[in-house]
């Protein structure tokens, strides 16, 4: 065994490149310019594009494009940034653009404190978007996460072709933290599937009980339209509503499936808990702490580390809960995430305890809540 | 070579408009130039411009309004050997105004063709970037109060290879789309024509006003493209391939022991400029290399070179969960930006806790046992001070041993850098001696 050194925006810089991210762009923001720092150093000497647009939108737009030219791609930013990529956003999820988007969470609303911490963006990420369908959301909890999730949400733009977003926190992102890199479970690294040869290519065309189409590059042999106009299987406006309607059930359906087939997650039960103790993100890390703490004290309480926060682990957060009697919810907001767990757990006692104000949530103030739960 | 128009989808512009015109010249150019469909991307936005794309059969990208250059920009960077053809009008123009402007600045090998015709015919002939002052449109007095924009002069400002102003009635027009295609540099073309659903209705022009309007702008100084400008692309994997990749991570492994069993929580108080942040590093690999885990939390402002900087460490043979700091065992105080921070910490200080703090430093009433070194006495600099305490900790065996500090060291620094570090340290370690070992 082997330790190295890091924070988490450079083991997400170093899973992008282990999942074969070949183009970045981004904007300084703080605190995510360390990613973009990293993949400065990393991409242009071993032949791939790293690049600072003129703002935001210009960063995410060049990832649209290269993306669509071939390369897996990835930015990065912050809460102000999100603001800015929104419309790129519905376009890359209208258009099944691949694309890896780094949120670093910082304390908000607005530009509010660049070097504080928060997860304040966690329904943003999923609704900042026009017409609401949905992305996939990963939240890591260390820097171990930060490079296995990296390669995680490579993997599902691949599979799922939209947007897959790494909820991060300057207090992940911007904290260094010993890692037995070596030691990292990382899954196998997906390549985009390509469209059939052969047939007549229809960019945005399924096979038959396929959610996913195949995909052909800008620039390949056969000619390639992409458009974020309202399309049908052939990459041209359409305005019939059956053909409209089955398109956007399909980009609804293709993303739950993915995720719900095999949600990521860290599950310590514990014998007889009647608790169940549900977070993510850094907050996790103080959450286990206060469950050790109260184990030893003769409280059992189990604990459930959503690592998939959207589409939500629906089946399993009620398959969890099952048998407990209540549920608390902590995060690092004023409370966000805890509406999904009470909308899919009706009659049952959730609570919520959440802090915004730049400081973690200590071990102690978990501990004081779930006393009193 | 054959014709790139969609015979499957034939232009659908209202009946006169420029567009049309453009269009076919367009596929003129493409046919002049040899180029198949798949050798050439075209890349749209929003509005009437927008529709160019389905009417060609080559590769296509219709995107945001006013953001086709970054769609294009991201293209050309993958794949360099593909045309890439933006068409805008002057809706786009404005809009994606600060792309039009970086485009040109970086001037990349992408062809701008900017489909001028001075108001926005989709949403109902609002004033746009280029609508004359006089010019009755659907914005009311609004464009009264704003000067049109020259784009041919912004971007001949701004960096473009090739800048060139053209009616859609030139017969030129072919020729000089030739040209801005085949430069090897950002080209722009102002393509100057008539709106007849927006707005002609109200404005009376024709070919003869649009040529006549295209005469009494000021002239552009460059005429000849300048190919001495570098094509980003091309200057980009040029200064790419002159890198070296950096070295992996550094695999740290365990050859010390921790100076104990007890997990270590250390608080290091400054200001910026007193390489806390560093300190902090350097503790975290001294821990590493005792096979310990580390993590370190930093806490200072967005301002450089002002303002506290406080690093949170924690050291524990076991992995760390949260990386917050309650019970500290050791807190470094070395500036009042920093103590300020941290006052309830230091005041609920246990009792076996240390504090130690330079002299000069104030710190409040504690239970800890508070000690004052004099770093200046010892000739040591304040941005020396929290590698210096490090050296205190080592020399007591507290937290840290002098080894794991100097594996650190070795760790993190080169040549004089280095020499310069452990000559900080022997100054503690060591005052008495003679000249660090290298």
């Amino acid at each position: 065994m082997s330790f190295s050194l890091m924070e988490g925006n450079e083991a997400i810089g170093r899973g992008a490149i282990r999942a074969g991210c070949s183009f970045f762009a981004g904007y300084p923001i703080t605190p995510a310019t360390t990613i973009y720092n990293t993949m400065l150093e990393l991409l242009p000497p071993s032949g791939g594009v790293c690049m600072q647009g003129e703002d935001e939108i210009a960063s995410i737009g060049f990832c649209l494009g290269a993306s669509m030219a071939g390369a897996k791609v990835m930015t990065a930013t912050s809460g102000p940034g999100i603001s800015l990529y929104s419309e790129q956003i519905s376009f890359a999820i209208g258009s099944e653009i691949p694309i890896v988007i780094v949120d670093v969470q910082r304390l908000g609303p607005s530009t509010g404190s660049a070097t504080k911490g928060a997860d304040g963006d966690i329904q943003f990420l999923r609704w900042g978007n026009s017409g609401g369908l949905p992305v996939v959301v990963l939240a890591p909890v260390d820097v171990a996460d930060c490079y296995a999730l990296t390669v995680h949400a490579f993997n599902l733009a691949e599979i799922c072709r939209c947007p897959v977003f790494i909820a991060a926190n300057k207090e992940i992102s911007m904290t260094r933290e010993t890692v037995d890199l070596d030691a990292v479970d990382l899954p196998p690294v997906v390549e985009r599937t390509p469209a059939p040869e052969g047939a007549p290519f229809l960019p945005f065309g399924t096979k038959p009980g396929r959610n996913v189409p195949g995909f052909l590059p800008i620039g390949g042999s056969r000619l390639v339209r992409q458009t974020s106009s309202t399309h049908g299987t052939d990459g041209y406006i359409t305005t019939d509503p059956e053909r409209i309607a089955q398109n956007q059930e399909r980009l609804m359906r293709k993303v739950s499936e993915a995720v719900d087939a095999a949600p990521l997650f860290d599950w310590r039960p514990a014998q007889g808990a009647e608790t169940l103790l549900i977070a993510y993100g850094v907050t996790a890390r103080a959450a286990g702490a206060a469950v050790r703490a109260l184990a030893q004290e003769g409280t059992a309480v189990s604990l459930l580390t959503l690592k998939s926060l959207w589409p939500v682990p629906e089946r399993l957060i009620r398959d969890k809960a099952r048998d407990c009697r209540r549920v608390v919810v902590v995060e690092m907001n004023l409370g966000q995430y805890v509406r999904e767990v009470q909308r899919i757990l009706p009659g049952m006692e959730v609570s919520f305890f959440g802090q915004m104000n730049g400081e973690l949530i200590s071990p102690h103030q978990i501990r004081k809540v779930l006393r009193h739960a | 070579m054959p014709s790139l128009l969609n015979p499957d989808r034939p232009p659908v512009f209202c009946p006169g408009c420029s567009h049309e015109r453009i269009v076919k010249a367009l596929d003129r150019t493409f046919q002049a130039m040899g180029l198949s469909g798949d050798g050439v991307v075209l890349v749209s936005d929003i509005g009437c411009s927008g529709l160019f794309d389905t009417f060609f059969h080559t590769h296509a990208f219709h995107g945001l309004h006013g953001r086709a250059l970054t769609y294009a920009t991201g293209i050309k960077m993958v794949r360099p050997d593909l045309h890439v053809v933006v068409t805008m009008g002057d809706g786009g123009l404005g809009i994606g105004g600060a792309h039009v402007l970086s485009t040109c600045r970086r001037n990349i090998d992408l062809t701008l063709l900017v489909l001028n015709n001075f108001n926005y015919g989709m949403t109902g002939g609002q004033c746009s970037a280029t609508t004359p002052r006089e010019a009755q449109v659907g914005s009311g007095f609004l464009n009264r109060l704003e000067q049109p924009l020259d784009v041919c002069r912004l971007a001949e400002v701004a960096g473009a290879g090739f800048v060139a102003r053209a009616s859609t009635y030139d017969k030129e027009l072919v020729g000089i789309m030739e040209r801005a295609v085949a430069h090897p540099g950002f080209s722009v073309v102002d393509i100057h024509g008539i709106c007849p659903g927006r707005y002609t209705r109200r404005n009376r022009i024709g070919p003869a006003d649009i040529e006549a309007g295209l005469r009494r702008l000021p002239p552009l100084t460059e005429a000849a493209p300048d190919e001495r400008k570098t094509e980003y692309a091309t200057a980009y994997r040029e200064e790419a391939a002159r890198l070296a990749p950096p070295p992996p991570p550094a695999r740290i492994k365990a050859r010390l022991s921790p100076v104990g069993e007890a997990r270590q929580e250390i608080v290091l108080l400054g200001s910026a400029g007193q390489r806390i942040v560093t300190a902090g590093e350097l503790l975290c690999l001294a821990g590493a290399a005792a096979g310990l885990n580390a993590t370190q939390k930093n806490d200072y402002p967005i301002t450089v070179m002002r303002g506290h900087s406080v690093s949170e460490l924690i050291l524990s043979a076991e992995p760390v969960g949260y990386t917050g700091i309650r019970k500290p065992t050791a807190v470094v105080a070395l500036a009042p930006e920093g103590v300020a921070r941290k006052r309830g910490l230091l005041a609920d200080l246990p009792e076996d806790a240390l504090l130690l703090h330079a002299a000069g430093v104030e710190v409040p009433e504690t239970r800890g046992s508070v000690r004052s070194v004099d770093f200046r006495a010892m000739g040591i600099k304040s941005p020396d001070w929290a590698l210096a305490s490090l050296a205190v900790l080592a020399r007591e065996n507290r937290v840290l041993s002098p080894e794991m500090l100097q594996a650190a060291l070795e760790l993190r620094f080169r040549g004089t850098v280095r020499e310069a570090a452990l000559s900080v340290v022997h100054k503690v370690l060591d005052p008495e001696g003679g000249k660090p070992t290298p």
